[in-house]
């Protein structure tokens, strides 16, 4: 009985936690500005970066990596950077990652202007992007 | 390369057989379910897997897309490890570490079930952030 007992209640907390990730996977929250030297991953300046954090078990950074992708090919001066965060522990703690796949957007002039955990629609993308050139 | 339903699939029947570890108490379940858990992790013939490809997947359309296996044996692996404490737990007379490992293992069989989240794999950064150095690079860019 116990053991039932305990079976419903972690489905419940489990399902309550589903629902809250469903909400916020994707969505491109404002950052931050973290103090970090993004030239050190690659970033350059004058155009939108979609620095994109991934790790080896990680099936939704393949979705995520095909999203940003196709902004960063169909969107003038957007470029898509991929890198992974275990081989860039310091850069993860530094920007305070915690799980891939995590998504900075990062301004021409090298300020973060969003982030988004999970991956986010193209729709999402978009939208953040056309904010900058707006 | 694998089909995402296959892992979808392996995880629901999870989270029935430790629903029933839970209600039933029984060790010898979790110890099974161990073993299978062992086998998807380390082997290509995990058997919720197989029944997947034998008996579903030939009924259905082919996937969209396909996904890699890394993901899913480190996350069969990190369920073996609660499977075990499971099994142990129960076995050994301390029902409590056995409820404890079944239900960490019941949370994460069914956000990949229900969601399409995989806990394991969420859990590895943050693994490794706080154990240690960096390793070379994985991830193709």
């Amino acid at each position: 009985m116990t053991g039932l007992m305990v079976a419903a209640g972690v489905l419940v907390a489990a399902a309550a936690f589903g629902l809250f990730r469903l909400r916020r996977d994707g969505r491109v929250r404002a950052s931050s500005q973290p103090h970090f030297d993004f030239a050190t991953l690659g970033v350059r300046p004058g155009r939108i970066t979609l620095l994109q954090f991934s790790s080896a078990f990680c099936a939704p950074c393949r979705a995520t990596s095909a999203v940003l992708r196709r902004v960063a090919s169909t969107s003038e001066g957007v470029v898509h950077l991929e890198i992974d965060a275990e081989s860039h522990l310091d850069a993860a703690r530094a920007l305070h990652i915690w799980r891939t796949p995590t998504t900075l957007i990062i301004d021409a002039s090298g300020k973060v202007a969003g982030r988004a955990s999970g991956t986010p629609t193209l729709a999402q993308v978009r939208a953040s992007i056309g904010a900058l050139h707006a | 390369m694998l089909d995402p339903r296959g892992p979808r699939f392996a995880a629901a029947v999870t989270t029935v057989v430790l629903i029933l570890v839970l209600a039933l108490g029984s060790g010898w379940l979790a110890l099974a379910q161990a073993v299978v858990f062992a086998l998807s992790a380390f082997t290509r013939f995990g058997p919720y897997g197989l029944v997947y490809r034998k008996l579903i997947a030939p009924r259905l359309a082919p996937p969209a897309e396909k996904e890699p296996a890394e993901p899913f044996r480190f996350a069969q692996t990190v369920g073996l490890v609660f499977a075990l404490v499971a099994a142990g737990g129960y076995l050994l007379g301390a029902p409590i570490v056995g409820m404890v490992g079944a239900g960490f293992a019941l949370a994460a069989a069914f956000l990949n079930a229900a969601f399409g989240l995989c806990v394991g794999c969420e859990v590895y950064l943050a693994y490794r952030r706080l154990a240690g150095r960096p390793l070379a690079r994985r991830v193709a860019s």
